[in-house]
């Protein structure tokens, strides 16, 4: 039950009449899709770069992202942080998380068969999953809001929260800040050279563990932005909050062409925008919206399996 | 030896069955139901040890398949007024509504149809291969429990069924589950268990050996989506209510849980972790009510250990607990017996 009333406090964000859809509406509706696509995109960063590096789908992303939200929400309610310090730990906190979950649970099965790294992976997510409801607990509790993003500014006859026009903003400037750091830094050189093949850039004397250490880091950093700013719009937390955004940023990741950062980003966009919009102008499928985007992956894995930037990569025998 | 085999096989399913008529007596319905579930996670993790085990397809869309053969079960077995009672909101759609089947067909055309779906799946996405299919196949499984929350006047939505018939008993459960086992391993030790084991260990040098890779994938998602959807049934049966909640990713979890813990590949693993995990789901419901009395009970501490459990034999004891041996009565006679066997030519 607790699902449904959470979709219903949700709906009327994206709502908003279906029957008369003025040039306003679709504004708003666009505007909204493009912000709830910004996060989808931020957080399909944190997949693309993993399975680029380790050929992996890290299931435990989604969790990670909860985490990021039980720590700010934490860092405000209980030890009564300001909201922009409690953010910055709860990036940081996030970040060492990732890096925790990599060493444990990916790095000693490294070299195992694929399906072994895949199931540690899904018991990773679960077990973040039973601790988040054992020490946060299961009821949903509220994200406290914040005035300068959860404000409404007014635009012609529609309100639209600040948070609207935030989101895409702190986006794109962290994707910019990403690819300096991937192309111009020499740890991005040598995450792009670990990607490229492994174990040749540990010949070249590049130090694979911690640049693994190092992409979980920043993957589940921009994964605690996400989840932050998504605390901030959808305010009810909950401990499985993460798995259906994990699943929809995988599927983001897919559909830009997986290892891909840019293909990511647009990704995101495509999911969030499309989602919105389907609601938007279709409502009396709303209940099918999270149907969407599997159908999306299915029909993209099956006429262009390395999504919409990938490379196509050919079998080794 | 053949002739010895046979007999004690025959002598183990009447000592089972001897079990079963005394067990349907002298134990307490709790008891029952425990036992009824371990049996109906034999039937599961079985058919999903064909797929991920046998043929190598990482496939997490078993509640799906589940969630097909349970309503599908439910819809055919459940009277008339009950589902009037149940379709409140909307009625049910025209024949199924006055249909009322016997548990047995019931069960087989929910496994049917949920081989059905999995053909339909599986065609298209059999084509991917490792965590493509994995995620792909999870995809189904929701679609499918968002198509069965939508669809009122089929299968009641968000309320789901309630007041099913509770047929399931100990004779179903371990019956079907006997014929389950059965059938697995005769499939794997022929012709078609050695192409899907080919298909497993590599697909290129299965293919070039004259294997349709195509044809026994499939045939192996049906296969095991079928026992899914008989098992399935039984579940809803066993239960008496169910809802689109059910068959969520936790379900799948178990079942692989069960699997990776059992060993991937070996049914007597399979049958062994289906009792051992099922028990101690139950025992372990200690750990979620207060253990000292002035600390607070932390509800799903049990699920961290199942959590912790399943990465630690993934992390550490990767064939789990039988890798990919089977049981059988040689092998345990030899054991038993103090002069070395097969010395010379006697066997």
């Amino acid at each position: 039950m607790r699902f449904i009333t959470n979709a219903k406090r949700r709906r009327p964000t994206f709502n908003l009449g279906g029957e008369h859809m003025s040039l306003e509406m679709f504004f708003q509706h666009l505007a909204n899709g493009i912000s709830l696509g910004s996060l989808y995109a931020l957080i399909a960063i944190g997949y693309t770069m993993v399975y680029g590096i380790l050929r992996l789908i890290n299931f435990a992303h989604g969790d990670i992202f909860m985490m990021a939200v039980y720590f700010a929400f934490f860092g405000i309610i209980t030890f009564g942080m300001p909201w922009y310090l409690s953010f910055i730990v709860a990036i940081v906190v996030t970040g060492v998380l990732g890096i925790t979950v990599e060493s444990l649970a990916y790095r000693p099965i490294r070299e195992a068969p694929r399906i072994s790294i895949l199931i540690s992976a899904i018991g990773a997510s679960y077990l973040l999953e039973n601790l988040a409801i054992v020490i946060f607990g299961g009821r949903p509790k509220t994200f406290p809001q914040v005035g300068l993003f959860t404000n409404m500014v007014k635009i012609g006859d529609v309100h639209i929260q600040m948070l609207t026009f935030i989101i895409p903003v702190v986006t794109v400037v962290l994707l910019f800040v990403l690819m300096y750091l991937i192309n111009k830094t020499k740890s991005g050189m040598a995450m792009r050279a670990v990607s490229k093949d492994v174990e040749t850039a540990g010949i070249m004397g590049v130090d694979v563990n911690r640049t693994i250490s190092f992409t979980f880091g920043i993957g589940s950093m921009l994964a605690a932005v996400g989840g932050i700013m998504w605390g901030l719009k959808f305010p009810s937390i909950l401990p499985l909050m993460g798995v259906m955004p994990g699943l929809k940023c995988f599927i983001a990741a897919v559909i830009g062409g997986i290892g891909n950062i840019t293909g990511a980003v647009i990704g995101g966009f495509i999911l969030g925008v499309g989602e919105i919009l389907l609601v938007a102008f279709l409502p009396e499928l709303s209940g099918y919206r999270d149907a969407f985007a599997f159908i999306l992956l299915i029909a993209i894995l099956l006429f262009r399996p390395t999504g919409i930037m990938g490379e196509k990569i050919s079998e080794k025998v | 030896m053949k002739k010895r085999n046979l007999i004690l096989t025959l002598t183990a399913i009447v000592v089972l069955l001897l079990f079963l008529l005394i067990a349907d007596k002298a134990f307490d319905s709790y008891v029952l139901r425990i036992l009824n579930l371990c049996a109906i996670y034999t039937i599961l993790g079985l058919s999903m040890n064909l797929i991920n085990g046998f043929t190598g397809l990482f496939s997490l869309g078993h509640a799906g398949f589940m969630a097909v053969g349970a309503y599908t079960t439910a819809l055919l077995t459940m009277s008339v007024t009950t589902k009037q009672m149940n379709f409140f909101m909307k009625p049910l759609i025209s024949p199924l509504d006055q249909v009322v089947w016997p548990f047995l067909p019931s069960l087989i055309l929910a496994g049917i149809l949920a081989a059905v779906v999995a053909i339909l799946i599986g065609a298209p996405v059999l084509r991917l291969k490792g965590d493509y299919l994995a995620i792909a196949t999870l995809g189904f499984a929701e679609i499918i429990r968002v198509i069965f929350t939508n669809t009122q006047s089929l299968t009641n939505g968000a309320l789901g069924l309630k007041s099913i018939p509770v047929t399931t008993n100990l004779f179903w459960s371990f019956g079907i589950a006997v014929f389950t086992i059965f059938i697995m391993v005769s499939l794997i030790n022929s012709s078609y268990g050695r192409a899907f084991k080919a298909i497993r260990e590599d697909e290129v040098a299965a293919e070039s050996m004259g294997i349709s890779l195509f044809r026994h994938k499939v045939l192996s998602f049906a296969i095991g989506a079928f026992f899914a959807g008989v098992g399935g049934g039984l579940l809803g049966n066993l239960i008496g209510a169910i809802d689109p909640l059910m068959f969520r990713f936790m379900l799948t979890f178990n079942i692989l849980l069960i699997i990776v813990l059992g060993g991937m590949g070996s049914v007597t693993g399979t049958i062994i972790s289906a009792f051992v995990v099922t028990i101690a789901q139950e025992a372990l419901r200690v750990l979620d009510e207060p253990i000292i009395a002035s600390i607070p009970a932390l509800p799903g501490l049990r699920m961290v250990v199942f959590s912790v459990l399943l990465m630690v034999v993934v992390l550490f004891f990767r064939n789990g607990l039988m890798g990919t041996r089977e049981f059988s009565w040689d092998k345990l006679i030899s054991k038993l017996s103090k002069k070395p066997l097969a010395k010379g030519g006697t066997k």
